[in-house]
């Protein structure tokens, strides 16, 4: 009896997979590796000096001392070296504004409607962006893409192993959770207001984010209603085998799917992280109040750049800064930037200062907007050493992504995502001489072989490239 | 209201009256000239010039001292192509006038003189000039015409008309600008090509004034012609219509300069670059390559650094940086944000040498590393207050115990 009940079920539900656009993400393939005499910033704040690691099967097996086998290592001399986890931008257009910049590639902002917390980035990923192979060669290992900030709600992100594939699910962070792009103040009320359409203002700004979270709420009640209904039902046809109960439960109609919704409702929900553009310390305040009013936590401010204002504040809601080192001035939202931002942001306990780059000439050398920063705080008295200021690009990065877990540090049993820098990364003469993905060697300096070329570049300027 | 006057003019004037003589102790002085480097010597500034450089110079009560302690000693830095002092806030466009466009004569008119409008008071000036910079290269941006044009040289240290060198003409040719040429790059050089005919025989003029005629026919003899072109193609162009028309170009861009780097060392042609640029951003830098400063100077092309930006003008440090790490010497990259735009672009000479202007920068460290920090900037002889809106700001929120709101907090 039950299976008519559950054909009878399953011809009226729609199939919905709840994973679409999967991760096909495989590692490259690596051999067991020891690093050794290298100067290691751990990521998660210690400095280990003349130090070694051991690296297998993708993971960091240990860091400082530990056992390696007898055959089969590969083994790097890194003395005069530096070593640091994989580098992570959380703030990339990559892919979505890719190189070269022509119109026929602007798929960054869905700038038709102020809310479009439907689009996903990872649809606009042009995988074959020469950019991506440059942040390689910057030590970059994992980057989060995000739609522009034109709308109020920009739409999801997505979180890459920086592996030079030819689709994005084939760089899909495996398990890294969706991000949501919201933005504040001058740009979507410039955007729309210019059309003489909400929002030009930044009530209206704020007017419109909750209108919109109201909506959620709605569905997300909906969907329980519906849900509870359905349980209701399918108890009556498990207790009394009533073909009518089956048929009962087969008629409760689901609440229409809603894209835009549904976005919205996973953040509710805690399952999607806030991005949130964003660079006035009174309107950062505005937006974790509204945070506080629907209920749902406020991951990040991007641009941020006004952090320094409230960084007490940030630090005590654990807000992350996701912040640029020198960037202000080219709109009035930006107008009270200084070079000690980040600095500042990372003084008090608790606290998640983040470089981000927000540009493809940033993302690869971040090591050196993190180098401003740090020497912006030292030169006012601030006590940050090295292994303080790498977290900025690491392990606050990966917590800011959600993927802390995984990856942003050197520990046991973490992806093996690991830098080997010709020298403190914290100057301008620095280079990233190896990286390395999951424990795979993606590019080396003095290896050709291990540098990524895009389909988009191979074979152009063939004469001038004698 | 007039004594007011008096009272501030006489101030000013005492000011620079009363500029103590100054004695730098112990520097490690760059002096981008055939000198080289000279460890630990005295600097001795007299009525704003470098009156002596030397291993131990004495000195006296009315002496100001500043001790380097072995700290490098540059001649203040040249920002780039700027648009400081005419451009508040670049989203802001009430407050920028650094560009035309729209006008309702539909001409071209190099005589627009953007110099007319800076500002020294402007806060970015102190936000750049605190970072180690003296001077920059005030830009005419690109507007809707194909000549946008004409700025100069213009000193950071406060005065109205800090202005210096031979006026440079700025000159859309790239394909990204030819939108509103009617799409292609061809219609700025036959729209050049008209207007250079002319300016030049007296002909009916159809497409400059009389004033725009007369600028460019001076500018051909004492000016300097500022092109915009990356592709490697349309530099070739530039020099060939440079050499047609007997003008003294620049090329400004240059992404794919390096592929033509003999054709412009012959020409003696500089380029005003961003050593940043290796991405084929467009389909007109294709060649961007992160040594392309490296290869020009190797060649002899005489290359000068600009990030393009105004507000962040001070990260062409980083650039220069960034190309001596790519293979440009040290030398080379320092001389790309110092002497070399300061020669190029016909201003007093930026060396330190004795009789030179003593606009000078004490550095933490090495002057190209992005952890080394400007200490002091010294212009015209004066030491700088090393204050600007920023470092207030800053110190303002440095401060973290308050009973009051920051506003009270006047640093």
């Amino acid at each position: 009896m039950r299976s008519i009940f559950a054909v009878l079920l399953s011809v009226l539900t729609v199939t919905v997979s709840a994973t679409p656009f999967p991760s096909t993400y495989q590692p490259l393939s690596s051999s067991p590796t020891l690093i050794t005499n290298a100067t290691i910033l751990t990521g998660d704040g210690r400095r280990l000096d003349e130090a070694d690691m051991y690296i297998s099967d993708g993971k960091v097996v240990w860091v400082g001392e530990g056992s390696v086998p007898s055959e089969g290592v590969n083994t790097i001399d890194a003395s005069g070296k530096w070593l640091t986890p994989g580098i992570i931008d959380v703030h990339s257009h990559l892919g979505v504004y890719p190189s070269p910049g022509v119109s026929a590639h602007s798929d960054g902002n869905e700038a038709t409607a102020p809310v479009t917390a439907e689009v996903w980035a990872e649809h606009s990923v042009w995988p074959q962006d020469p950019g991506f192979s440059r942040a390689i060669a910057g030590g970059i290992t994992t980057l989060q893409i995000l739609p522009g900030s034109a709308n109020l709600f920009g739409g999801r992100s997505v979180t890459l192993k920086n592996v030079p594939q030819n689709t994005y699910q084939a760089m899909k962070f495996p398990g890294a959770p969706y991000g949501l792009k919201m933005a504040c103040g001058e740009n979507p009320k410039r955007v729309y207001g210019g059309r003489n359409q909400a929002p030009s203002t930044r009530m209206g700004n704020v007017a419109a984010y909750r209108a919109s979270w109201i909506r959620a709420q709605r569905y997300i009640r909906d969907w329980e209603q519906y849900e509870q209904k359905m349980a209701k039902q399918s108890a009556n046809v498990e207790a009394d085998g009533d073909s009518n109960s089956a048929l009962a439960a087969a008629l409760i109609k689901p609440p229409k799917r809603d894209l835009e919704l549904e976005t919205l409702a996973g953040v509710l929900k805690g399952e999607i992280l806030v991005h949130m553009h964003c660079y006035r310390a009174d309107e950062m305040m505005t937006i974790l109040d509204m945070a506080d009013e629907f209920g749902y936590k406020l991951g990040t401010f991007h641009h941020g750049v006004e952090a320094y204002k409230i960084a007490d504040e940030l630090a005590s809601n654990n807000v992350c800064g996701a912040l640029w080192a020198d960037w202000w001035g080219f709109k009035m939202e930006a107008y009270d930037g200084i070079q000690e931002n980040i600095a500042l942001v990372d003084r008090p306990e608790n606290s998640c200062a983040i470089v981000h780059s927000d540009s493809d000439e940033g993302i690869q050398r971040l090591n050196q907007e993190a180098a401003k920063a740090m020497s912006k705080g030292q030169a006012v008295g601030l006590d940050i050493p090295p292994e303080r200021a790498i977290r900025w690009i690491t392990s606050n990065a990966a917590k800011s992504l959600g993927i802390a877990e995984q990856t942003g540090s050197l520990t046991p049993g973490k992806m093996a995502d690991v830098v080997i820098w010709n020298q403190n990364p914290f100057s301008v003469y620095a280079k990233a001489q190896q990286v390395f993905i999951d424990g795979a060697m993606v590019f080396d300096r003095d290896n050709s072989a291990l540098q990524p070329v895009s389909d988009f570049e191979l074979g152009q300027l063939l004469e001038a490239a004698q | 209201m007039k004594l007011g006057f008096i009272t501030v003019l006489l101030t000013f004037t005492c000011s620079f009256a009363l500029a103590q003589d100054l004695l730098i102790m112990g520097a490690n002085l760059h002096t981008q000239s055939d000198a080289g480097v000279i460890e630990n010597t005295d600097i001795l500034i007299k009525d704003g010039r470098i009156a002596k450089i030397a291993p131990r110079i004495p000195t006296n009560k009315m002496i100001k001292v500043i001790k380097a302690n072995g700290r490098p000693v540059t001649p203040a830095l040249f920002a780039g192509v700027t648009v400081s002092g005419l451009s508040e806030v670049e989203a802001v466009s009430e407050a920028v006038d650094s560009s035309y466009r729209e006008l309702y004569t539909e001409l071209m008119h190099p005589e627009f003189d953007v110099r007319m409008a800076y500002n020294p008071h402007s806060s970015v000036i102190p936000i750049t000039r605190v970072e180690g910079f003296g001077f920059a290269l005030l830009a005419a941006r690109g507007g809707d015409r194909t000549l946008s044009g004409h700025g100069g040289l213009v000193r950071f240290d406060g005065g109205y008309a800090s202005f210096e060198g031979k006026p440079v003409i700025y000159v859309q040719t790239s394909g990204r600008s030819a939108a509103s040429v009617g799409g292609s790059r061809v219609a700025h050089w036959m729209l050049l090509n008209q207007t250079f005919a002319e300016a030049m025989t007296d002909e009916d003029l159809t497409l400059i004034t009389p004033q725009g005629a007369a600028l460019l026919k001076s500018a051909r003899d004492d000016g300097l012609f500022l092109f915009h072109a990356d592709r490697a193609a349309d530099i070739m162009r530039v020099l060939a219509f440079a050499t047609e028309h007997k003008l003294s170009p620049i090329i400004h861009g240059g992404s794919e300069a390096w592929m033509v780097a003999k054709s412009l060392a012959d020409a003696g042609v500089p380029v005003i670059l961003n050593p940043l640029e290796n991405l084929p951003a467009s389909f007109e830098s294709l060649g961007a390559r992160l040594d392309n400063a490296a290869i020009l100077h190797k060649a002899g092309v005489p290359i000068i650094f600009s990030s393009g930006e105004t507000h962040n003008a001070r990260k062409v440090r980083q650039l220069a940086g960034n190309a001596a790490a790519n293979g440009l010497p040290h030398t080379a990259a320092l001389a790309a944000i110092s002497s070399t735009p300061a020669e190029v672009f016909g201003a007093e000479p930026r060396v330190a040498s004795e009789g030179a202007r003593a606009d000078l920068v004490i550095w933490s460290g090495d002057p190209l590393e992005v952890t080394t920090q400007a200490q002091q900037v010294i212009l015209g002889g004066i030491p700088d207050t090393m204050v600007s809106r920023q470092t207030l700001l800053r110190d303002r929120y440095l401060d973290t115990d308050s009973a009051m709101p920051r506003a009270y907090i006047n640093p």
